[in-house]
C-alpha cells in the first residue's frame, strides 16, 4: 500500500513510473503537453535545435500559441511569431493557433479539449498553474524546461509539499473567485506559497463554476505556488466530457494524506477585493479603495476573459456609460469567447457603454501593446500582476480586481461596486 | 567554481518585470536583453556592473513571469553569481537550466551592503564578505541540480543522455 497521497503527489508519482512520491524528492516526469508563447517559444526553439534531435517527440502533445504581441505589435514581435509560425509547420505541430481561431493560451487550451483531469502539463507561461481547476498538475517553467520537453517529453520536478485552503460558506454578492484569490494572497504573501502546491477544497469551492475556478488556479503563482489545484467534481466531469480529446485520469487527495499546513477560510466573510500596487498581495476591501480615481479599466487576460467574466461585466454595465474620464477596454479571451459574447449581444452592451472590444490578446496585461499606460496613468484590471511598470510606464499605477469591481469602476471613474452605482 | 565581484544589493520580490521589462520582450537576443537588465528598478545597473559582479537581494527573487529573457539577461549582463534570501522557483529552475549560478543563503543576503566585494566558492558553498571578512555558508544544491550545473546547464545535460 503506498503512504497516503496529495492529488498532486498522485499525479506526479503516476507520471514518473513510481507508486509513491514524498515532498522534496525529485523526480523524472513524463509530460502530457508542453507549452510556449511568442515570447517563450522563440528561446525555446533555439534551445531545441542545440539538444540534437531533428523532430518533437509527439507533434500532437505540443501546443504553441502566439498571445502575448499578436496580432504582431512590430516588425520585432512579428518576426518571433514567424519563429514559430516556421517550427510548427516544419514539425507538424497539432495544437498551434494562427490569428484567428488562437486565444490566450490558459483559457484557449482548457477551451479546445487540449489539456485534461489528470495530465501534466508544462508550460513556458507562469500562468500555465491555470489548468490545476481541471484537477490535473500544471506549472510554469522556463523555455529551456520547454524545449527539453519538446524533445523527449520529460521533465525534472521536486515533489512540492501541498498546502490545503478549505474555504467554507455562502459567497456574498459580487464576491467571485478573482476575490477568492486575492483574498488567499493578501493573507499568505507573494511568497506564501513558494515551492509548494496549493489545493482548493471546502464547499464554497464545490459551489463554483469552472470559470471561477480557472481565475483562482491561475493565481496561485503571485502567491509564489508551483501549482494550484482543485479535485475533481461534477463541475469538471461537465466540463470536460465531450470536451477533452483524450482520455481522462481522476486522481484525489487521501483523506489522511499529509499537508504542510490547513488553511481554513470562511468565505462568507470574503468581500469584494483590490490588490493595491505594486504586488497582488497588497490588499484591500473595495469599500477602503473608492477615493482611487482611474483612467483605465481592462477586464480580459488569461486570468478574466472567459465568457462569465463577460457577462458580469455586461450585468453591471448595461444601459450605463463610462466615465468620460476612463478608456474602457475589454478583451475576450478565445475566439470562441469572442463569438459567444457576440451572439449573446454582450458586445452591443460594452460598445453602447462606451468600451473598446479587441480581438484575444495578453496585450495590455504585461504592458505589450493595446492599452499601455502614460507616466502617472492609473488603470484598474482584471489581470494577474500590478508590479512596477507592469502595464507600461514605472510612473503608472495598476489595481487588481474582478470583473464586476472593474465594470462598475469604469461607470463611476473611480474603484467602486455595482451597488454604488445610480 | 569561484567568483570575485562588487555586491549590488537589492530588497525582496525582485520580480523578472524589472527585471528585464515585457517592452523589451519582442526579441531573444542575449546581448540587447541585457542592455536592459534591471532598468526598472536600478536604471544605473547597466552602466555599473562590472564582468564577475554579484547580485545580493532579499527574499523571493525573480517572482512573477517564466521568462528566461531574466537569467539571461543578468549573465549576459556579466554577473558572476546571484545571492538571495530564496528565490520564486520558475526563476530558480530558469537559472539552473541556462547555467546562471545561485546561492540560497537568507545570513548572506542579509549582511552584504551594496558596494562590498565578495568572493563566492560555489563548490564549498562558502561566501566571503572580502570588506568585513564575514564568512557564510550556502545551502548546497541536491546531487541531482549539481549534476546539472556542472554539465553547463539542462541542454547540455539531456544532450548527452539523447546522444547516448
Amino acid at each position: 500500500m503506498p503512504r497516503p497521497m496529495t492529488i498532486t503527489e498522485k499525479t506526479l508519482a503516476a507520471h514518473a513510473g513510481l507508486d509513491e512520491v514524498t515532498p522534496g524528492q525529485l523526480i523524472e516526469c513524463s509530460v502530457d503537453i508542453v507549452l510556449a508563447n511568442d515570447i517563450t517559444a522563440p528561446i525555446a526553439i533555439r534551445e531545441f535545435a542545440r539538444i540534437g534531435v531533428d523532430r518533437v517527440f509527439d507533434p500532437e502533445a505540443i501546443a504553441l500559441v502566439p498571445d502575448h504581441y499578436v496580432p504582431n505589435k512590430d516588425i520585432k514581435s512579428a518576426e518571433q511569431a514567424k519563429i514559430i509560425r516556421d517550427f510548427a509547420r516544419e514539425q507538424g505541430i497539432t495544437h498551434f493557433y494562427e490569428v484567428g481561431c488562437m486565444g490566450i493560451e490558459h483559457a484557449l487550451l482548457p477551451e479546445q479539449g487540449v489539456v485534461g483531469p489528470g495530465d501534466l502539463i508544462i508550460g513556458a507561461d507562469s500562468h500555465t498553474c491555470t489548468y490545476g481547476a481541471l484537477a490535473a498538475f500544471a506549472t510554469g517553467v522556463g523555455s529551456t524546461d520547454a524545449a527539453v520537453g519538446m524533445a523527449v517529453g520529460t521533465a525534472w520536478f521536486k515533489v512540492p509539499a501541498s498546502i490545503r485552503f478549505q474555504l467554507t460558506g455562502e459567497l456574498q454578492p459580487w464576491v467571485s473567485g478573482k476575490d477568492i484569490i486575492l483574498h488567499v494572497i493578501g493573507m499568505i504573501g507573494v511568497d506564501g506559497a513558494l515551492y509548494q502546491a496549493m489545493e482548493f477544497t471546502g464547499d464554497t469551492i464545490g459551489g463554483l463554476g469552472m470559470d471561477d475556478r480557472f481565475t483562482i488556479c491561475n493565481m496561485a503563482i503571485e502567491a509564489g505556488g508551483k501549482s494550484g489545484i482543485i479535485g475533481f467534481d461534477e463541475t469538471t466531469r461537465a466540463y470536460v466530457e465531450g470536451r477533452t480529446e483524450r482520455e481522462w485520469t481522476r486522481y484525489a487527495s487521501d483523506e489522511d494524506a499529509d499537508y504542510a499546513r490547513t488553511v481554513e477560510i470562511d468565505a462568507s466573510a470574503i468581500e469584494p477585493t483590490v490588490a493595491f500596487p505594486h504586488l497582488p498581495s497588497n490588499t484591500r476591501p473595495v469599500r477602503e479603495a473608492r477615493d482611487v480615481t482611474v483612467d483605465q479599466v481592462v477586464i480580459g487576460s488569461c486570468t478574466n476573459g472567459r465568457i462569465e467574466d463577460l457577462r458580469i461585466a455586461a450585468e453591471v454595465l448595461r444601459g450605463r456609460h463610462v466615465d468620460p474620464r476612463v478608456r474602457l477596454i475589454v478583451i475576450p479571451a478565445t475566439q470562441a469567447i469572442w463569438t459567444q459574447a457576440m451572439h449573446e449581444g454582450l458586445f452591443d452592451v460594452f460598445v453602447d457603454a462606451g468600451a473598446a472590444v479587441s480581438t484575444p490578446t495578453c496585450g495590455p496585461c504585461l504592458g505589450g501593446h493595446m492599452g499601455v499606460l502614460a507616466a502617472g496613468e492609473r488603470a484598474v484590471a482584471t489581470t494577474n500582476r500590478n508590479f512596477v511598470g507592469r502595464m507600461g510606464h514605472t510612473g503608472s499605477e495598476v489595481y487588481l480586481a474582478s470583473p464586476a469591481v472593474a465594470a462598475a469602476t469604469a461607470v463611476a471613474g473611480r474603484i467602486a461596486l455595482p451597488d454604488d452605482l445610480d | 567554481m569561484r567568483f570575485e565581484g562588487t555586491a549590488h544589493r537589492y530588497g525582496r520580490d525582485v520580480d523578472t518585470d524589472v527585471i528585464i521589462p515585457a517592452r523589451y520582450l519582442n526579441t531573444s537576443d542575449p546581448a540587447e536583453l541585457a542592455s536592459h537588465c534591471m532598468e526598472d528598478l536600478d536604471p544605473t545597473f547597466v552602466e555599473k556592473v562590472q564582468p564577475g559582479d554579484i547580485i545580493v537581494a532579499q527574499e523571493n527573487f525573480g517572482c512573477g513571469s517564466s521568462r528566461e529573457h531574466a537569467p539571461i539577461a543578468i549573465k549576459e549582463s556579466g554577473v558572476s553569481v546571484v545571492i538571495a534570501k530564496s528565490f520564486a522557483r520558475i526563476f530558480y529552475r530558469n537559472a539552473i537550466n541556462t547555467g546562471l549560478p545561485i546561492m540560497e543563503s537568507p545570513e548572506a543576503a542579509e549582511a552584504i551592503l551594496d558596494g562590498e566585494r565578495v568572493a563566492v566558492d560555489a563548490d564549498e558553498g562558502t561566501i566571503t564578505d572580502l570588506t568585513t571578512g564575514a564568512v557564510f555558508h550556502a545551502q548546497p544544491f541536491p546531487p541531482f541540480i549539481k549534476r546539472i550545473v556542472e554539465k553547463g546547464g539542462l541542454i547540455e545535460s539531456v544532450r548527452e543522455q539523447v546522444g547516448k
